[in-house]
């Protein structure tokens, strides 16, 4: 029986994630960092002008320059510096001059059997990004570097051993690729998932990369180890591929870290080796075994000369810097008035829909609630193009008391279809203010007409109360056309029990 | 029939003016190859229709007025580690066979841009990587002085088509001396330019950071005109230099009154055939005569250029050979899995030499070996740099011998890789410090073979080396002057 069943693993709230050992007490805790591969969106390839297209018939995007073909040279598509330096300076790394570096390995889906990447001089250094819970993961660094071709292997498992035959589609080498290498600051599947979400806000708010994880533009893998809660050193680690969704992502981190706990309670040591993740089984593999590490023989590409991009162009980049999420999280949370790690302000942030609460708390409207409203009610298509004004207003009717939360909800889906104005709307609807004798008037009349269902209420077990509780309400509900505020209701049906115990 | 020109000036010239037509100047070059190809074996391939075409269409353009370009109707060899579009490109390797480029290198294009009739490719030591021509898979070149003799290389048969007369000018590469090395042992002209004026595209790569492009021809004068057509900047070579072709045929005739001359003492000392030390002390005198001032330098690095040659070369060759794999072109050996087939196909389609050198670039950048190896040359190439920047603040250009001996015979080297490397000692620096440099014929040694002497300039300085050479060539004594 493995150990990892002896194990139970307590998601704890906040940053961390524990794995308890039933056996021995020990608590570990796991430590990951993500490389990110995400392919850059220029129109042309990283160093010939063949055009950077997914899912064109295969290889019709290829030229001398991206086959590699004896005697062609690369040259440095501009494009891509900008974007990458983009991207550098939006997860505030700094820019430095850098020079590109051969990455030499034999494997058919690379023309040149040498990929062109950056080694000890990348462009971007020592940035971090802020993830919405308020940890700041360290990046090392994010390198631009060429993509390799795609091989379809037939026949055998699908892999390149035991294939009958492989074919080669190069349409993809050459396509820009920026590798984002992140420090081993995630201590929680979910964190791992939202550092994701986040660098993909970023990478489409700086137009940097469409990345879709689908479609392979952007591509995770990641780094996982294990260590005893309290231990300074790092545990070996395995590096995971294969991760084509979020879901593979969380999945696979908390699958490797409980088999990396199974191996270190049971006294055996982990091995630094590549896994590749399995979705159908669930778990993580073995990659193909390498008698030795793979020596790539990194030198400087004497085909390109230096990078040097300048102060001008950088500050340019600066200059032109769209707001990133962490910036708008920060600037609505102020307006709000609440935290920035809120989850409103967050997912207003991740809908788009932060210029319109905005907007409409500018307009008066009460932070708290334009909030609540864009959490809840506002997960629709066209939100944005709401009337802040009105917006605004409808909120100031919901906190005067003039609509409840049930009226406000459906004035603002018609405010949404028709763009009329919440007061006119409340008006067509027939939404009036009642006033609390006039609603307890109607909640004693009903009490009146169902004693035996009232006794019940008034005497029964929790479950029956709550059965019952429905009942009034419900009725209530009929009685006033859905105009009675629910919470209004339970008030009095609670303040009626008490006196009659 | 008037007596045809021969020159690469006088045939563009000629030719022009309409005094003669291209296919005139072709036919006789033709039947010099059909005379004596089959001794010499200077070509890997011959394009006799593709000519005769190219030909015609130069002297149609003459007939409606137009003009060709400067090199109007010349015949042109191209060393076969220039890529030609629809032209079989082997670089005299059995794993590029069959291969045909879907592209012309830039100096193909600009050469027939410029009007010049491309005869054939001619051939090298596999790779370019030798010198003697003897690597070459498809048999040597041999020495059209005397064919018992190698050529030099690699650019063997590049020298041997214009020694023997099969084309004017011709084209070839010079990674460490490839050049300017078979251009002595051949009696003729032989340029490398500053690394970045000729853009390498097209250029089948044996050392990104060292190959250059570069003209043979018979006179100086040809070997100017033919730099001035094929230089300039090339965006599809980013290390090509931003800036225009030098003007070189304008100031041939300007002498070397008031330059500076520094014969490099590293240069004159051990492994030079006295014979050749000798005729190149007979060319420093003679550019004193001519009004120059010679004196001795001091280029210490120099001496370790060799060493250091010998890792960045393979270094980077071992990369740039990687994409032979058997994957997407040229030679396949089939083996049950794609490891192994590439395996099959580069024990195949290589030779010893190129596989020696491969398996050296791969050592010295191996993990664990980096620094002592590959690292440690680059430092010495730095060092190399350093000291001809110190030696040229005092001279303008640079004299040596361009290769240590005349022209060996076959099989004499070929089986002590060491002893052929040492052929490349006094050209290799030059690679190394990205500087041009070139060979000029001066007389004869003992034997009777040519001896050729090396002039070398800063980086650019091409149009002060073109002076010092026309100088050389005026005052060189004939082959046939015993040697003293």
């Amino acid at each position: 029986m493995s150990a990892v069943e002896n194990l139970t693993h307590q998601p704890v709230e906040g940053e961390h994630f524990t794995i308890t050992s039933e056996a021995t007490g020990d608590v570990w805790e796991i430590v990951v960092g993500l490389e990110v591969h995400c392919e850059l969106a220029t129109a042309t390839k990283l160093f010939c002008s063949c055009p950077n297209m997914f899912g064109d018939e295969p290889n019709t995007n290829v030229c001398p320059v991206c086959l590699g073909l004896p005697g062609s040279l690369p040259v440095l598509n501009r494009n891509v510096v900008e974007l990458a330096m983009r991207l550098g300076r939006a997860l505030h790394c700094s820019v430095e001059p850098s020079v590109f570096a051969r990455k030499n390995y034999f494997y058919p889906d690379m023309p040149k059997d040498y990929q062109v990447s950056q080694f000890d001089r990348p462009i971007n250094v020592d940035g971090w990004l802020d993830l919405p819970d308020g940890t700041r993961v360290g990046i090392e660094r994010a390198h631009i570097e060429e993509d390799t071709g795609k091989n379809t292997h037939a026949g055998g498992s699908g892999r390149i051993h035991g294939a009958d035959y492989s074919l080669v589609d190069y349409n993809r080498a050459g396509v820009p690729l920026v590798e984002i290498v992140g420090r081993p600051h995630i201590r929680h599947p979910e964190q791992a998932k939202t550092y994701i979400d986040e660098l993909r806000a970023i990478l489409l708010a700086t137009g940097a990369s469409d990345a879709k994880m689908e479609e392979g533009s952007l591509r995770v893998d990641a780094n996982v180890s294990v260590r005893r809660v309290g231990d300074p050193e790092l545990g070996r680690r395995c590096e995971i591929k294969n991760l084509n969704s979020l879901r593979s992502l969380g999945r696979a981190i908390e699958y490797e870290a409980r088999r990396q706990v199974d191996l270190l309670e049971s006294g055996e040591v982990v091995k630094q080796e590549t896994r590749h993740w399995d979705e159908g089984a669930g778990r993580t593999r073995p990659g193909r075994s390498k008698e030795e590490a793979e020596d790539y023989r990194y030198f400087q590409e004497p085909d390109l000369v230096p990078l040097d991009p300048g102060a001008d162009w950088i500050a340019a980049i600066d200059g032109a810097m769209p707001a990133l999420p962490a910036a708008r999280r920060d600037t609505l949370a102020a307006a709000a008035g609440v935290a920035p790690t809120e989850t409103a302000v967050v997912v207003a942030v991740q809908r788009d829909l932060d210029q319109l609460a905005l907007a409409a708390i500018a307009a008066g409207g009460d932070g708290s609630r334009v909030l609540l409203h864009v959490e809840h009610n506002l997960a629709v298509e066209g939100a944005e193009s709401l009337d802040p004004a009105h917006f605004a207003q409808l909120v100031t009717m919901e906190v005067a008391g003039q609509l409840t939360a049930t009226q406000a909800k459906t004035v603002l889906g018609d405010m949404l279809e028709s763009g009329k104005a919440p007061d006119a709307i409340a008006a067509e609807r027939g939404f009036e203010a009642m006033d609390s004798s006039e609603l307890e008037g109607i909640v004693d009349g009903i009490i009146a007409e169902s004693p035996d269902e009232w006794a019940d209420y008034c005497g029964g077990d929790d479950k029956r109360r709550g059965k019952l509780q429905g009942f009034f309400v419900g009725k209530v509900m009929k009685a006033t056309k859905g105009q009675a505020d629910g919470k209004a209701v339970n008030a009095i049906l609670d303040a009626r029990r008490t006196a009659a115990g | 029939m008037a007596e045809l020109p021969t020159t690469a000036v006088e045939i563009a010239a000629a030719v022009r003016s309409g005094q003669v037509t291209a296919v005139e100047v072709l036919d006789a070059h033709l039947a010099a190859i059909d005379a004596r190809e089959g001794e010499i074996n200077a070509f890997n391939l011959v394009l006799a229709d593709e000519a005769r075409a190219a030909a015609a269409a130069v002297d149609a353009r003459i007939a409606a007025g137009d003009d060709p370009g400067p090199l109007a109707g010349v015949p042109l060899a191209l060393k076969d580690n220039l890529c030609t579009r629809g032209v079989p490109t082997t670089c005299s390797s059995r794993i590029l066979e069959g291969w045909r480029p879907p592209y012309d290198a830039t100096v193909v294009q600009r050469v027939a841009a410029a009007g010049a009739v491309a005869v054939g490719k001619t051939n090298l030591d596999e790779f370019a990587m030798g010198s003697s021509t003897e690597n070459s898979a498809f048999g040597p070149t041999r020495n059209p002085r005397d064919t018992a003799r190698v050529p030099g290389g690699s650019s063997g048969g590049s020298a041997a088509a214009v020694a023997a007369g099969f084309a004017p000018i011709s084209l070839g590469s010079d990674t460490g001396g490839s050049i300017r090395q078979p251009a002595a042992l051949c009696g003729v002209v032989g340029v490398k330019p500053t690394y970045g004026l000729v853009s390498r595209y097209g250029l089948v790569a044996f050392a990104s950071s060292l190959d250059q492009i570069g003209p043979f021809s018979t006179t100086v004068a040809d070997s100017a005109l033919l730099l001035e057509a094929v230089a300039g900047h090339d965006p599809l070579d980013s290390t090509s230099i931003d800036q225009a072709a030098p003007s070189l045929l304008d100031v041939l005739d300007r002498g070397v009154e008031g330059l500076r001359i520094g014969l490099v003492t590293e240069l004159m000392g051990e492994g030079i055939a006295p014979d050749v030390a000798a005729r190149v002390r007979q060319a420093a005198a003679a550019l004193e005569a001519a009004g120059a001032t010679v004196g001795e330098v001091s280029v210490p690095a120099t001496s370790y250029g060799l060493s250091a040659y010998y890792l960045i070369a393979p270094a980077e060759a071992s990369s740039n050979l990687a994409r032979y794999d058997g994957v997407r072109y040229g030679l396949r050996v089939d083996a049950p899995t794609t490891a192994e087939m590439n395996a099959a196909t580069r024990t195949a389609g290589f030779g010893d030499e190129v596989k020696r050198r491969i398996m050296l670039g791969t050592y010295a950048l191996s993990a664990g070996y980096y620094d002592a190896y590959y690292g440690k040359a680059l430092k010495v190439r730095t060092l190399i740099m350093r000291d001809f920047e110190a030696a040229y603040e005092h001279f303008d250009l640079l004299l040596s011998p361009t290769s240590p001996t005349t022209a060996f015979r076959f099989g004499e080297k070929v089986d002590d890789p060491l002893s052929m490397y040492l052929n490349d000692i006094c050209t290799i620096p030059t690679n190394l410090a990205g500087h041009p440099a070139m060979s000029v014929p001066f007389g004869a040694g003992a034997d009777g073979m040519p001896v050729g002497v090396q002039l070398m300039a800063p980086a650019l300085g091409e149009a002060t080396m073109f002076r010092a050479a026309a100088s050389l060539e005026a005052a060189a004594p004939s082959l046939e002057e015993a040697f003293a």
